[in-house]
């Protein structure tokens, strides 16, 4: 089967600036993919390039099989597209801006109300309110809402919980899920890491470049070093140093303890007899299962 | 089709009215420029302070003198005793105009030698003062002609002047054409480059390129309300010119408001080519103000004539399209021409009209480089 979305040796260059270079890349239909990376990393760019705003000085990519730069019309009838600043109209209610978007979609909500029932049901008390009068969570529904009312085989939704609280997050997830369940690929950035397990598969991007495409529980898996979390009575002295060790190879913070990789496999008791000779109380050391940062900090730090 | 398109019409209307800014603009700027316009730039005057030396005192020049302020015009508000005196008075700014009538001025001016009156002037506000003189001397003049009703000047060429379609140089039959010019242009062009601008500063205009909309009808959902509330505007402002300021529509009223319609074309054309250069309402607001409002004040004749400029603003005067339009609405509304007497003109407006339409769509990105 053909893949939902292809992505081929795409690069953009803004002026001297490289923003994205030779990314490559294919997501399955109905595949809910994560682009996880920090701001800078050029996310945005590629999904403008998707969503045929944007044309790439170099490579080709497809959606459902339209090219994006030739065949940008017919692309732009078959997505939905959630820029990640907030763009919908602030002056309009939420009813009124769902109501134009589902209209100049030659739908109208009506008909496709079932996509968006159970996000837009939360919305509907505040449906007279000014969407510029909403909270962030509130603002993010409405413009999934807005991007869905006309049933697009693909949504592209560029950092859609940036901004918004850890509850709405969840939720916000919870309704993606239910989404790819309908079979609508789905292809959405964020800048945290710990949404990425949320996703099918994930690639990792950062400068531009993919570090990374898998599984997220394939990617964790792929981290072979060896890692502890660590904690002691003084954090910030203990960051410090096991950073001056030999024996370590990066120290992250990581909540309330320290990811420590180490370059050998080595006996716990080695860095408890060392933290104790640096004088720490209360120490706590056990192997840690990599995380999608352990994994992203490292593949940063050998690119 | 026909419902994006009213969908879209209506998501603008929202837009201007709940926007207390843009409804100030679209409506209280007319009315206010108007009001302004007509009570302070005009070259009538009433009551202008006149100090007058009489050197001579004797009847004829106290007849002169009641003359002079009996229109109403002229307000006697110094009778200096020299020219010194009255130069004092100049300098104080307490009167704009000096007559000085030499002394004996009834023996020579009956005696047939002839007399000499001096008039003067405070140049400072230059087109005061020659209106000022100008007024003064016509009025002599016609005092000299009463006193010899019947009497031929020898050698005199005898002047007849007759202002055509505006004989009592009323000030609004110039200002109402320009205003209207004005408006029409920085309401069209401004608001329709603003709101063009907004779209894209706020991000909405991806969501809409990243629909099915062709992008023609994006551009005609955002300037229809303005052609409309443009058109109410022209018709304020004629109505307004009319009653309160007695401004004439003598020839055909449809065929003044079909070309206000081709004129508005034009200005949004550019205000839809503005927006396509700018990316936020700020440079779209000041390339309106740079291209729009100084050119079409200052270039197009309505403040300052065309026929006195140095030859290359005459020349950039040619590209201004409120010149041809204020000459299409003295045309009509003044000399009550009709359509042979405007063709010139309105083919311009026309050609401009395309050439601007076709740039802006060339202009318009549905895809970004």
């Amino acid at each position: 089967m053909k893949p939902s979305i292809q992505i081929n040796q795409i690069g953009k260059t803004y002026g001297d600036v490289m923003a994205l270079s030779d990314i490559n890349l294919e997501v399955e239909t109905g595949e809910l993919f994560g682009l996880i990376g920090p701001d800078g990393a050029g996310k945005t760019t590629l999904f403008r390039i998707l969503t045929s705003l944007l044309k790439p000085n170099a490579g080709e990519a497809w959606v459902e099989g339209l090219h994006t730069v030739k065949d940008y019309k017919k692309i732009r009838r078959i997505i939905g597209y959630m820029p990640g600043k907030f763009s919908l109209y602030q002056d309009l209610s939420v009813a009124e801006n769902l109501t134009f978007f589902a209209t100049i979609f030659g739908t109208t909500i009506q008909e496709n109300y079932h996509l968006i029932k159970e996000i837009y049901q939360q919305l509907e008390p505040f449906k007279n309110r000014r969407a510029g009068k909403l909270s962030g969570g509130m603002k993010q529904k409405l413009a999934l809402c807005c991007a869905l009312i006309h049933e697009p085989k693909v949504l592209f939704l560029d950092e859609p919980t940036t901004g918004v609280d850890a509850v709405s997050r969840a939720e916000f997830w919870q309704m993606l899920k239910r989404l790819r369940e309908r079979g609508i690929t789905i292809m959405v950035s964020t800048p945290y890491m710990d949404e990425a397990s949320l996703c099918e598969r994930i690639a990792l991007i950062q400068g531009g470049k993919i570090l990374s495409v898998d599984a997220p529980e394939a990617i964790t898996n792929s981290y072979q070093k060896p890692l502890y979390a660590v904690r002691t009575a003084d954090y910030y002295r203990l960051l410090n140093d096991l950073r001056d060790t030999d024996f370590a190879e990066r120290v992250a913070p990581f909540g309330e303890f320290l990811h420590l990789t180490t370059r050998e496999k080595m006996p716990e008791q080695e860095i408890k007899d060392f933290l104790l000779s640096r004088g720490h109380s209360d120490i706590r050391l056990q192997p840690a299962k990599p995380t999608i940062e352990d994994v992203f900090l490292d593949l940063m730090q050998t690119t | 089709m026909l419902k994006t398109f009213i969908a879209f019409v209506k998501k603008e209307m929202y837009h201007i009215l709940r926007d207390v800014r843009t409804l100030l603009i679209l409506f209280g700027m007319p009315i206010a420029l108007v009001l302004i316009f007509g009570y302070t730039v005009t070259n009538e005057f009433k009551g202008a302070s006149v100090g007058i030396v009489d050197q001579a005192q004797d009847d004829l020049s106290r007849q002169l003198i009641t003359k002079l302020t009996a229109s109403g015009h002229f307000e006697l508000v110094r009778k200096p005793h020299n020219i010194e005196a009255l130069e004092a008075d100049f300098r104080a700014g307490d009167v704009k105009l000096g007559i000085i009538i030499p002394p004996d001025f009834e023996k020579y001016f009956l005696g047939g030698e002839g007399s000499t009156i001096q008039l003067i002037s405070d140049a400072t506000e230059p087109n005061y003062a020659v209106t000022l003189t100008n007024y003064a001397s016509q009025m002599i003049r016609d005092f000299q002609q009463e006193q010899f009703p019947t009497e031929q000047m020898p050698y005199a060429v005898a002047i007849e002047n007759r202002m055509f379609y505006n004989p009592e140089l009323v000030g609004a039959y110039n200002f109402i054409p320009g205003v209207v010019a004005l408006i029409l242009m920085l309401i069209s062009a401004m608001m329709t480059s603003l709101t063009i601008a907004r779209e894209k500063e706020s991000g909405t205009m991806d969501l809409l390129l990243v629909s099915p909309l062709n992008p023609v009808l994006i551009i005609l959902g955002k300037v229809t309300p303005y052609v409309v509330l443009s058109f109410i505007n022209a018709l304020v402002v004629f109505a307004m010119g009319w009653l309160i300021f007695d401004v004439p529509v003598r020839g055909s009223l449809a065929l003044l408001l079909a070309l206000c319609l081709l004129y508005l074309m034009v200005a949004l054309a550019l205000g839809i080519l503005i927006s396509t250069r700018s990316d936020s309402q700020q440079t779209a607001m000041m390339m309106s103000m740079f291209v729009l409002l100084m050119p079409t004040m200052l270039l197009s004749g309505f403040i300052f004539p065309i026929a006195s400029m140095p030859a290359i603003l005459q020349f950039i005067s040619k590209i201004i399209p409120a010149k041809y339009f204020i000459l299409i609405e003295k045309a009509i509304m003044l000399k009550g021409a009709g359509w042979e007497a405007i063709a010139i003109p309105a083919g311009v407006l026309l050609l401009m009209m395309f050439v601007l339409l076709a740039a802006a769509r060339k202009n318009f990105k549905v895809v970004y480089d």
